[in-house]
């Protein structure tokens, strides 16, 4: 995709004519590359022979970088700088005395940079292309800066309004409770009852799910880097999800080699959790879950299959997003916090592996996650 | 005894369609519920509903307005509500009277989260007056 140039407006101020004209001439055809975000930063030059309508022109076009002679017929480069209140470009002072004494008092008035005359085209665009890239730089900390607060931002209102959601349901049910639209009978509210209830432990895994992915995202996450038997903890996470999976008639197959590994305990225990609960959540009553880790050298991999709903092609890519909720007949009653895939990608990254998925619509899922380095030496701990 | 009316409700979240469900049985309506604009388009096509009660977004943002549409076109005098939580959450205001926006084919529209006596309440005052 070819990007937009940048244009940077460039005044030079002078009274000589042959100045003017030179450094017109010099950055006309001049463009700086920036290859780290593959822009290309050219100048549109304008040039003014005295202070006054430097100044007029200074305050309408708001010139990104400024190229003024010291000494002007009407008034000196100082005064100029000193007239403009707001200040949003990078003075370059051109001077044929080249003496400390102006250079401090530039300096103190915001000056960018030095020109003695004479001076060569080739010293004029080197200073021009040292000031567009401190503005390059600075303007883009700012864009990137504003679109953090954009993100954030927006991951606020959604978290709102996914607070919201099942504040509103429960109180939809209490109102329903109080007005007694059923009878005087207890029992005739029992699955409003029940629904209100789902309704709060979906609320309160959304914020314990907040806390991990904040925890994970500011870097802030405490790990206890630790040597552990693999198969050990994946089977104690796998059994806390016995019952869970048995209520809708799933079987959880697990196959994992016995070996150890170096990693935080917690963060392989919410990867496999959080794929695990997945593939139960989005299951058919009677169908069973797989579970596969196998080492390869250093490296771990581990597969969760399952015999579930299926993901369409369209909706793959946005699995990983915050709050991406997969909407479709089958998805309208399981709760979810849309965070759980996000919390493993940013778990998978930490360890600098790689999520897979495989999925075909109505049939079943395959998330296939590899991590790198993890692996102790075989010998290291016991073998099978 | 009067035949029971029917109300199509089209909306998302179950919950939500479970409550007015179980709210408008108990005033003695009877609920044609449809999860999506395809499901309420059918029920449409069918005639066979005395009243709409319409969730402004669907699948699509303005599947409630496609859908009220498509009612007022072939059964005119069928009262439509929608209901919106829009206002709350951008600031547009659909305020149906407004000369602007005649183009909205409903009789009320309904900020969220509604209270179900307002409901209850539009549904009487809309089945009096066509009467």
């Amino acid at each position: 995709m070819n990007k937009p140039e940048i244009k940077l407006k460039v005044m030079i101020v002078d009274d000589e004519h042959g100045m003017c004209a030179g450094g017109e001439r010099c950055l006309k055809n001049y463009a700086i590359e920036e290859k780290e975000f593959s822009d290309k930063i050219s100048f549109e030059v304008k040039s003014y022979n005295n202070g006054k309508s430097a100044v007029e022109a200074i305050r309408t076009e708001q010139p990104d970088i400024l190229i003024l002679d010291y000494k002007l017929p009407d008034m000196n480069g100082l005064e100029i700088l000193e007239s403009i209140e707001d200040k949003k470009f990078l003075t370059i002072i051109i001077t044929a005395f080249a003496s400390l004494d102006v250079a401090i008092a530039a300096t103190k008035k915001g000056a960018f940079d030095f020109l003695s005359k004479p001076f060569t085209p080739e010293e004029l665009r080197e200073s021009v292309k040292k000031a567009a890239k401190s503005l390059y730089t600075a303007r883009k900390m700012k864009a990137l800066e504003e679109e953090k607060k954009q993100v954030r931002f927006e991951f606020i209102s959604i978290l709102a309004h996914e607070l919201k959601s099942p504040l509103a349901a429960i109180e939809g049910y209490l109102r329903l409770i109080d007005e007694r639209v059923k009878g005087e009978s207890l029992e005739s509210y029992d699955q409003m009852v029940k629904r209100s209830i789902e309704r709060i432990n979906s609320m309160r895994k959304l914020i314990a799910d907040i806390i991990d992915l904040t925890k994970l995202e500011s870097g802030r996450k405490k790990r206890n880097i630790e040597t552990f038997d693999i198969k050990d903890l994946i089977t104690r996470t796998a059994e806390g999800f016995y019952n869970y999976a048995a209520k809708r008639n799933i079987k959880i197959n697990l196959s994992c080699e016995s070996f150890y590994v170096k990693a935080d305990q917690t963060d392989i225990e919410m990867l496999v959790s959080n794929f695990l609960s997945n593939a139960i959540k989005y299951n058919r009553d009677g169908g069973s879950v797989n579970i596969e880790v196998k080492r390869n050298d250093k490296n771990i991999s581990l597969v969760f299959s399952d015999t579930g709903i299926g993901i369409k092609e369209e909706d793959l890519k946005k699995l990983f997003n915050d709050f991406v909720r997969i909407k479709n007949e089958h998805t309208r009653e399981i709760e979810g916090s849309g965070l759980g895939l996000s919390i493993v990608k940013k778990i998978v990254d930490y360890y600098g592996g790689n999520i897979d998925v495989k999925s075909e619509y109505g049939k079943g899922s395959v998330f296939s996650v590899n991590l790198a380095n993890i692996a102790e030496e075989v010998g290291v701990g016991k073998s099978i | 005894m009067e035949k029971k009316k029917k109300i199509l409700v089209a909306e998302d979240d179950s919950d939500m369609m479970e409550q007015m469900n179980i709210y408008l049985e108990s005033n003695d309506y009877k609920v044609l519920k449809a999860y999506t604009q395809e499901e309420a388009e059918k029920i449409i096509d069918s005639g066979d509903f005395d009243a709409a009660v319409l969730d402004l977004m669907l699948e699509n943002p303005d599947s409630g307005f496609i859908l009220s549409h498509k009612i007022k076109k072939n059964f005119p005098d069928k009262p439509v509500i929608i209901v919106t939580s829009v206002a709350k959450e951008t600031g547009v205001y659909f305020d149906k009277n407004a000369d602007s926006n005649n183009w909205i084919k409903a009789d009320a529209i309904i900020q969220k989260e509604l209270r179900f006596e307002q409901l209850k309440k539009e549904l009487e005052n809309l089945f009096s007056r066509s009467k």
